[in-house]
């Protein structure tokens, strides 16, 4: 789950990314009422499209946890006349691809098809998304794969850290606090009735967001939209409520005989919409953001060897906002590490940074954001991330002005917010060597 | 696991005329490669160089120093302080990084299109320059133990693959792990460092790739200002490694690992790579591996292990051709629970005589075939992939021309050309048989 930590941060980092007076965003509506943000990219005969629905893993009831990231799996096994083989024979014929998703906050679904077949290629993600078989025999088979995968990651170092944090960080009755892709015994005990339950309330028309990049106009997208989507649903089910990272600050270990200690750290973070979250997040790339240039690469890796990576991520979850950190050292090399972020953590808190180190985050920022903007599949993930976090096509002509407009004051101010070295949390997978837990 | 078959087809040109990357090729005077990728949409590029070296030719016992030796290289040149190059890139807006593999070693930087010049100027500054002092070389070392800590020591699968390619080689050094075995790695010296450098890295072991928003005669003229002026290096000489002897004995591994999560059985066979003008077979293999483990509902392993015997939670079949000598053909099975790794490795067996029996099914052929034509224009949405390719393909023994013939080969494979090419790899005698369990004590 640290991937998922830092799909959430990337989120973030990409909701930067547009030329402003490059490729133009097309805001569309379907004669049905769908929206959608549009690239037309004439050039290859292609399509990109990207699909997310808010919701997601967390609308499983505490006793069906899994039922959406399972039901997610079953959608390419068979839908309408088809059972698995066929659909899958007929996608490939196509040669189409699908990918159906789901993490905590929302489903996606990612769809790319040659202009020559594009009508057939979307009839039969139709079929998927709307008329899904749910066949017993597909049932257990896939979720025979999401048991194996489950039992993979009892066994991760990087998921038991990030579990064991997520257990620390909420209330029990929150799905934060739990895996949402259920556990074996979850998983195990779901029926055919939960999976269409589950698909009922996840694939629903009024939390969609649709992005589409290549080869298609607004009108052909208009009519697009409306057969793959318009007979879905609306939402019955309300989403989770809004929480915190609440696990005070501490260090908890949780042993498991390998070579190499996984820390992952954290505590809460600061809003999406908040005046100062444009600070917080300059400040974070100079702080652990910015790959090796930034300050905790510099201390942990650069200087001291200590770790192969190290980085901190502003993480702004659907219902919860973090502060969120990770390394890996040696056993015997992880306290030391552990020890240096703690430091530098404190010392950006009262200190801030420098005047240079603020120009070259801008230049870095502000410079790479035109970069983003380049291949059909990625902007049309970029359009939906920019859409689910609320924000206008004109963000793209803003976002630079707002890095720039950002001073030392208002990091100085935000650091002491977003950096709280006696908040942090640390959780450590593995046999670390001096480390005081607090469990 | 599915991951294991990602980009199994390095899609390229042709086929579709009208759709073709438009690719533009040099050659420098002191013998360094140019290849050019245009793509206008962004004004982006991505600059890459290559060198002809790899892990696969490191001197005996100082295994991981290729790796190393990449690392090293983002220290200090006659011109730049340790650390000023990814500085000047991420200052400019772009981003860097390097990689190695058994046959090559290549760095790359995306960036605005418009700061070529500076990143060709850096670039060119460490192919003959690079200046180590022993207060950079010794943290770095403790970095590279970190990396294979975390992509090795701490993954069991990972840690287990080690062992696998160890028993498959018996006398080629793609047997020696990239990163290196952890005790060489461990001990690696500046002088190591240097003598691999001095020994591989010039302007005449290099090929240059640029993709993205650039015109090919101004790459070319800057390429002579920065790269031209570089003279070539006279020690480099043709790569010759050891090979593999006629393998006559198969070798089965048996391996426990707590950290194992689902108990799998692994083969390897030795086969045949692409090699220049002749890539027919290795065509073959990689449709082969496509018809057996491609599709997870409708490759051979899946329809029969998965759907009918119901055996297995995972199959899977894996081929590249793309390696200067001997490469690999590998397949997999998860077994579900309650069914041993010998009933598995028996089943796994058992499909593959089934397939040769039976013969192809044209269906599930056409449909890879479809997929192969389609994925020559997915693969134009990104320069940087197609850039991959050729700086891949180029140091690995094939030319531009071989690059370009490759889909078209693959279009021509016939039913006849894949059951040859399978009866000739899988021979047991030149396989290495996995079975990797949690605990020692089998069940069942």
């Amino acid at each position: 789950m640290i991937r998922a930590f830092l799909a959430l941060s990337l989120t973030v980092l990409l909701a930067a990314p547009l030329r402003a007076e490059g490729v133009p965003i097309q805001e569309v509506t379907s004669p049905g009422g769908i929206d959608a943000w549009l690239v037309e990219e004439r050039s290859i005969p292609f399509t990109a499209l990207e699909i997310l629905i808010k919701g997601g893993q967390a609308l499983d009831p505490a006793d069906k946890r899994g039922a959406t990231n399972l039901m997610m799996g079953l959608l390419e096994e068979g839908a309408g006349e088809l059972d698995a083989q066929a659909f899958s024979a007929a996608r490939d014929g196509l040669a189409a691809s699908f990918t159906f998703d789901s993490s905590r906050d929302a489903i996606s679904i990612t769809a790319r098809f040659l202009s020559e077949n594009r009508d057939e290629a979307l009839a039969l993600l139709r079929e998927a998304l709307i008329n899904p078989r749910f066949d017993q025999f597909a049932l257990d088979r896939v979720r025979e794969q999401v048991l194996s995968g489950l039992r993979s990651d009892v066994l991760d170092p990087n998921e038991m850290a990030s579990r064991t944090l997520s257990t620390l960080g909420y209330d029990d009755s929150h799905p934060y606090a739990h895996k949402t892709e259920g556990n074996l015994e979850s998983v195990g005990a779901l029926t055919r009735e939960d999976i269409v339950t589950a698909h009922r309330n996840a694939l629903v028309k009024d939390r969609i967001y649709v992005g589409v990049a290549g080869d298609i106009n607004a009108e052909e997208l208009g009519v697009l939209l409306d057969d793959l989507l318009g007979d879905l649903p609306t939402s019955t089910v309300p989403l989770p409520e809004q929480t915190a990272f609440a696990a005070p600050g501490g260090v908890t270990v949780v042993d498991f005989d390998t070579p190499q200690s996984v820390a992952l750290f954290g505590h809460s973070g600061i809003p999406r919409d908040d005046p100062d979250f444009f600070a917080a997040f300059v400040a974070n790339q100079i702080f652990g953001g910015g790959g090796r240039q930034s300050r905790l690469s510099d201390e942990v890796r650069e200087k001291r060897g200590l770790t192969y990576s190290v980085g901190s991520y502003i993480v702004n979850r659907e219902y919860a906002d973090l502060v969120i950190g990770q390394l890996a050292s040696a056993n015997d090399r992880i306290a030391e590490a552990i020890d240096v972020v703690k430091e530098e953590w404190a010392r950006i808190a009262e200190t801030g940074v420098t005047a240079e180190e603020l120009e070259e985050a801008k230049t870095y920022m502000t410079g790479s954001y035109p970069l983003r903007f380049d291949g059909n599949g990625r902007i049309a993930g970029i359009l939906v991330v920019m859409q689910g976090q609320g924000l206008g096509v004109e963000y793209i002509n803003e976002r630079n002005d707002k890095v720039n407009a950002v001073t030392l004051e208002d990091i100085e101010r935000v650091a002491k917010r977003i950096y709280r070295p006696e908040d942090l949390r640390f959780v450590v997978v593995g046999k670390p060597q001096g480390v005081e837990a607090v469990n | 696991m599915r991951n294991f078959l990602v980009g199994l087809f390095p899609a390229l040109m042709l086929a579709l005329p009208a759709q073709a990357a438009d690719v533009s090729t040099f050659s420098l005077e002191n013998g360094m490669d140019i290849v050019v990728i245009e793509d206008h949409r962004a004004p982006v590029v991505v600059h890459m160089v290559w060198y002809r070296v790899g892990s696969a030719d490191e001197p005996a016992g100082s295994s991981g120093i290729a790796h190393y030796l990449e690392h090293l290289m983002f220290k200090a040149t006659d011109e730049l302080e340790a650390g000023e190059f990814s500085d000047t890139i991420a200052r400019n807006g772009g981003s860097d990084n390097a990689f190695t593999s058994y046959d090559y070693t290549g760095y790359f930087q995306r960036i605005a299109a418009d700061r070529l010049e500076l990143v060709m100027r850096m670039e060119a500054s460490r192919m003959d320059g690079l200046a180590l002092v022993e207060e950079d070389i010794a943290t770095e070392r403790d970095v590279v133990i970190e990396e294979r800590n975390l992509r090795t020591e701490n993954d069991a699968g990972a840690l287990f693959n080690e062992q696998m390619r160890a028993a498959l080689y018996l006398n080629h050094r793609y047997g020696v792990p990239i990163i290196g075995w952890k005790h060489e790695a461990d001990s690696l010296t500046l002088e190591d460092a240097e003598a691999f450098y001095e020994a591989h890295y010039g302007p005449n072991n290099a090929i240059l790739v640029v993709a993205g928003d650039v015109d090919p005669q101004e790459v070319l003229s800057l390429a002579q200002t920065y790269y031209g002026t570089i003279p070539a290096n006279p020690v480099i000489v043709p790569r010759e490694r050891t090979q593999e002897p006629p393998q006559l004995a198969e070798r089965r591994l048996r391996y426990a690992d707590p950290r194992i999560g689902n108990d799998y059985v692994v083969r390897s066979y030795l086969a045949p790579e692409r090699d220049a003008g002749a890539q027919e077979k290795a065509a073959a293999l990689t449709i082969l591996a496509e018809l057996l483990g491609g599709s997870p509902t409708n490759s051979v392993f899946a329809r029969k292990l998965q759907f009918e015997t119901q055996k297995a939670v995972y199959t899977g079949a894996w081929y590249s051709g793309q390696s200067l000598d001997d490469t690999s053909f590998g397949m997999a099975i998860v077994p579900v629970e309650g069914v041993s790794l010998d009933d598995a490795e028996a089943a796994l067996d058992q499909a593959v005589a089934e397939f040769l029996e039976e013969g192809v099914d044209s269906e599930e052929l056409a449909r890879i075939k479809m997929q192969i034509r389609a994925s020559e224009i997915y693969a134009l949405d990104s320069a940087s992939s197609i850039a991959n390719r050729y700086g891949a393909a180029l140091t690995s023994g094939l030319t531009v021309k071989d690059v370009q013939a490759w889909p078209a080969i693959l279009d021509a494979v016939t039913e006849e050309n894949i059951l040859a090419a399978a009866a000739e790899v899988f021979d047991k005698r030149k396989s290495v048989t996995g079975h990797v369990r949690q605990s020692e004590e089998v069940s069942q």
